[in-house]
């Protein structure tokens, strides 16, 4: 995995992820699928690159799986085209395409064995007998399933039963690997330490996967990219921190992560950065120029992540001339690896601030009630015009 | 490849899979039109003969004789025939009346049984239900014959009656609208439990425990909450017991009295004793006209069952 | 919340069920009566047994009838499934109100309308009545039986176990085969079981679309009651419900013995993670 994480960028650097040379190993180009009256998927286009583990990222309803079936074939677009490797795939049926899927629901065929599961596509190829079985060795090697070929499904727990499913999807030796909700059955531990396997047997078999996740979370871990779809629509492409650090609409900031939002007016552009008055804060907030291009006397939001607000006490006032405020603390969540405090500014905005608990016990703790600063730099928040 | 070549593989597929569905779709269909469908034109295309001493014993309604357009010679004699004698009238009155009150009563006995079985515990519920079914999967003819053992002057319950001296004189229990109703209720009282218990089981129990929660009597919980929740397994259950039970035949004819005039039998007759085809058919056609309303409403709840399970 | 069962409740169900069982009992118990009243008990005597399996009439009719009741369950069958996989699976299609009504009328129709009418067609084709005749009237009304049982289990299936058949390469007629039909598998054999009694139990409309030499079991047994009680009709109820009793009761067993299998794996099972 070490090869992607190269590819993506530092925290600061807004570069894209290296697209790259050569075209795009799938292209979905304005699809639309209409459901009746309901647009579930509205023109949506989309580039995606060999090896590359893509997330669609949004809440239940936004179009993502609809999109995933259009990419497997069982669902046909009402408008657009979909290449998979230069080709076009409208029309051609899912037992025909050069592409498998893991089933949010797994889908494991009740009746036959997990050695049966995982022959049953290989066996619809003609492949011969020898080979299948070979090969049904090998995927069951890989998740490490071995000893179980000769189980039914309903003898395996959920976490076999999940790598059963990846086994089956992968035998055929797919082009493209969809996986719809791989995790979400699973408990949160056992999530985890699957996240990473699911990572590593891609990085080794160098297959495209197309994860469908309403997770943000498993999206930020997993991808080299992620589309952020909400109401049939892509709001934002980019790599994880991109849309983390550089979220371009309300939707992404407040959907990727929790954000701090300030409604106000650019009272001032220049090249060393935007002023922004925010009543809300009751202060002017500056951030870095170049970010939007954004004009004087334009409604914009501020977005500020928590994690990225410094708070102190009292009588230890930052020394920053700027993005300094006010607060009471309303309300502490003590979180174990880090503490979340809510901060009640003058005219009764709350305020999200996230720091790590980096020794046992404070010295000084931050308390109910107490006046504290809150403070951040200029690089912090991010200017949204949409 | 082109947007033209994608059309093609598109259409191709579309074409496929039709092709693959009609084989799937055509033999029910095609076996129902011809073999439910068509049927009922013909009753009503008889219905509107005129008898005739003949085999088959009509005469045609459309007289091809003369070339392209037929003449229409049919009547509507068969039904008016229908409103002038009061055999008919009385009859159909008489079959409702039977059909409404024995659903009522399975109904009342059906829904609290339903409602325990739902309730019982998981070993019991499976063992109960087995029970409900059980008796439909044995010979309906034979269980209603065995009512008449029970029930004549000198059958079972009577000896018993007067053996534990509640009675002296047997009481007249069969060939009498009495015998019909337990008939009734007895071979149907299944087809009233099953939608029920289908409906109750699934009943999501949280609800009962939040309308308990928020302080409501049981009785009222039951009232407020169950009751309404079970109208569609109320429905159906009433449905498939009431729409049979109008043009009932077997039980009015073993059970029933000479004088238990009920549609099916009058019909039953019209055909194979009187052999009046057309006013058979009349019957029929009368009969499903006023059943068309039920049916209807049958099929609706039917299709709500479905929606609500998939 | 689960207190138990309220005690009229309790009180309610034992009266239902013995109102569905007495009948049943005393057919069974006078079965066995010597005489030839089946009210008045005068000793056990296994004779009307014989007398039955000599009776060449209720036995060339019981023939007659399950052959047909086999042939129609086997149709039947095959029909319901299409049927039921269209309606359940093909979403909206020309013609589907229609269908879904000649689907659920027969479950409800009166025997005698259905009986009249498909007597009327076959006269109008000229067709000949007899064995065939009364199996294609069973046929159609038991397919929509079948549809229902079918539909049922169809709805309650994970659509997604025939999409990934697909999805792993298997054209639409084989995932039918390899994961559509053993799914349904036990709702099909219910439904075969039902379709064959539905048949055997069927007095009106064979009695319309009979034709000579085509007596069914429920016309002999008609006709005999009509003249007045005999016990021999008894002892033939007696063998139904024994036969169909050791059939569910043997169904139920093993139905529940998997249950209980795979209960325990998954018990077993999910102690792995």
């Amino acid at each position: 995995m070490s090869d992607t994480a190269e590819k993506r960028p530092g925290p600061h650097k807004p570069s894209g992820w290296a697209v790259p040379g050569g075209d795009p190993y799938i292209s979905i180009q304005n699809v639309t699928k209409r459901f009746g009256e309901f647009v579930a998927v509205d023109n949506v286009s989309l580039d995606i690159y060999r090896s590359e583990l893509f997330s669609l990222l949004g809440a239940s309803g936004c179009g993502k799986t609809t999109l995933l079936r259009m990419l497997a074939g069982l669902e046909e677009p009402t408008e657009g085209r979909i290449l998979l490797d230069g080709q076009d795939m409208v029309g051609v049926p899912p037992y025909e395409r050069p592409v498998n899927m893991m089933f949010q629901s797994y889908a494991l065929f009740p009746h036959m064995t997990v050695a049966q599961n995982v022959a049953f596509g290989l066996k619809q190829e003609g492949m011969g007998k020898g080979e299948v079985e070979e090969r049904v060795e090998q995927m069951l090697g890989l998740v490490q399933l071995g000893r179980f070929a000769r189980r039914k499904p309903h003898q395996l727990s959920g976490g076999q039963r999940q790598r059963v499913a990846l086994a089956r999807a992968l035998a055929k030796r797919p082009k493209l690997l969809l996986l719809d909700e791989p995790l979400a059955a699973l408990d949160k531990k056992l999530r985890e330490s699957t996240q990473f396997e699911l990572m590593n047997i891609q990085e080794e078999l160098g297959v495209t996967f197309i994860v469908v996740t309403h997770d943000q979370e498993e999206a930020m871990t997993l991808s080299t990219r992620i589309a952020v779809m909400n109401e049939g629509v892509i709001q934002q492409l980019g790599t994880p921190s991109e849309v983390y650090e550089y979220p371009r609409t309300r939707y992404v900031a407040d959907f990727i992560g929790s954000v701090n939002l300030f409604e106000g007016t650019v009272s001032g552009t220049g090249a060393e950065g935007m002023r922004i008055t925010a009543p809300e804060a009751g202060i002017d907030i500056h951030v870095d120029a170049g970010q939007t291009d954004a004009r004087a006397g334009q409604s914009v939001a501020v977005a500020i992540r928590p994690e990225k607000i410094a708070i102190a006490k009292q009588d230890d006032k930052p020394s920053q001339g700027e993005n300094v405020i006010q607060g009471i603390v309303d309300e502490i969540a003590y979180q174990g690896s880090l503490s979340i405090y809510q901060v009640r500014l003058a005219d009764g905005k709350l305020v999200r601030v996230t720091t790590p608990n980096l020794t046992r016990t404070a010295e000084r703790p931050i308390d109910w009630e107490e006046p504290v600063w809150l403070s951040w730099g200029r690089h912090a928040g991010v200017v949204l015009t949409s | 490849m082109s947007a033209g070549g994608a059309g093609g593989l598109g259409a191709r597929l579309r074409a496929r899979l039709f092709s693959q569905r009609t084989v799937v779709l055509l033999p029910p269909y095609i076996w129902l039109l011809l073999f439910f469908l068509a049927p009922f034109v013909i009753v009503l295309k008889l219905s509107i003969s005129e008898a005739a001493i003949a085999m088959p014993p009509y005469l045609p309604i459309l007289d091809w004789a003369d070339g392209l357009i037929p003449d229409f010679t049919g009547t509507f004699y068969n039904f008016s025939f229908l409103f002038t004698d009061d055999l008919y009238v009385v009859a159909y009155l008489n079959s409702i009346k039977i059909a409404l009150v024995s659903t009522i009563a399975c109904l009342l006995i059906g829904y609290p049984m339903a409602y325990g079985i739902a309730k019982a515990p998981g070993t019991w519920r499976n063992a109960l239900l087995m029970l409900v079914i059980l008796p439909f999967w044995t010979s309906f003819l034979i269980r209603v014959y065995a009512w008449i053992g029970i029930l004549k002057n000198n059958g079972i319950l009577n000896n018993l009656l007067i053996g534990l001296g509640i009675i002296d004189q047997p009481l007249p229990m069969l060939h009498n609208d009495f015998s019909v109703y337990v008939g009734i209720v007895y071979s149907y009282l299944p087809f009233m439990i099953l939608p029920l218990y289908a409906n109750l089981a699934k009943m999501d129990e949280s609800l009962l425990e939040a309308a308990a929660d928020l302080g409501a009597k049981p009785w009222k919980t039951f009232l407020a909450v169950t009751l309404p929740l079970s109208v569609p397994g109320i429905v159906a259950g009433s449905m498939l017991v009431f729409i049979p039970a109008v043009g009932e035949f077997v039980i009015p004819e073993l059970l029933g009295g000479p004088d238990t005039l009920m549609i099916g039998r009058v019909l039953w007759n019209e055909f194979f004793h009187n052999r009046d085809w057309p006013v058979a058919s009349a019957v029929a056609i009368a009969m499903l006209l006023f059943l068309v309303v039920p049916i209807v409403i049958f099929q609706h709840y039917q299709g709500k069952t479905d929606e609500a399970a998939s | 919340m689960r207190k138990g069962l309220h005690p009229v409740t309790i009180a309610m169900l034992l009266f239902g069920f013995a109102f569905l069982y007495a009948p049943i009992v005393i057919l069974i118990i006078f079965s066995f009566n010597e005489g030839k009243l089946v009210s008045v008990w005068s000793g056990f005597s296994p004779k009307w047994y014989g007398e039955l399996l000599r009776d060449p009439q209720i036995l060339s009719a019981a023939w007659m009838s399950l052959k047909i009741a086999a042939m129609n369950a086997s149709v039947a069958t095959v029909l319901g499934l299409f049927g039921a996989y269209a309606l359940g699976r093909f979403g909206a299609f020309k013609g589907r109100t229609l269908f879904t009504g000649m689907m659920t009328a027969p479950l409800v129709m009166p025997d005698v309308i259905t009986g009249l009418a498909t007597l009327l067609l076959f006269v109008g084709l000229a067709w000949q009545r007899g064995m065939s005749t009364i199996t294609i009237a069973h046929i159609t009304f038991s397919m929509c039986f079948v549809a229902v049982i079918v539909r049922a289990r169809l709805s309650s299936l994970d659509q997604s176990l025939e999409e990934a058949a697909m999805d792993l390469g298997a054209r639409p007629a084989k995932t039918f085969l390899l994961i559509t039909i053993p799914m349904l598998a036990p709702a099909l054999v219910a439904a075969w079981l039902l379709a064959f009694t539905l048949s055997l139990d069927d007095l009106v409309i064979a009695s319309f679309v009979a034709g000579p030499g085509s007596t069914t079991l429920p016309m002999v047994v008609f006709s005999k009651v009509r003249l007045g009680v005999s016990p021999e009709i008894n002892a033939l109820g007696t063998l139904i419900v024994l036969l169909v009793t050791l059939c569910i009761v043997v169904a139920a067993l093993i139905f529940q013995r998997q249950e209980a299998q795979r209960l325990a794996d998954a018990q077993m099972a999910d102690r792995a993670d």
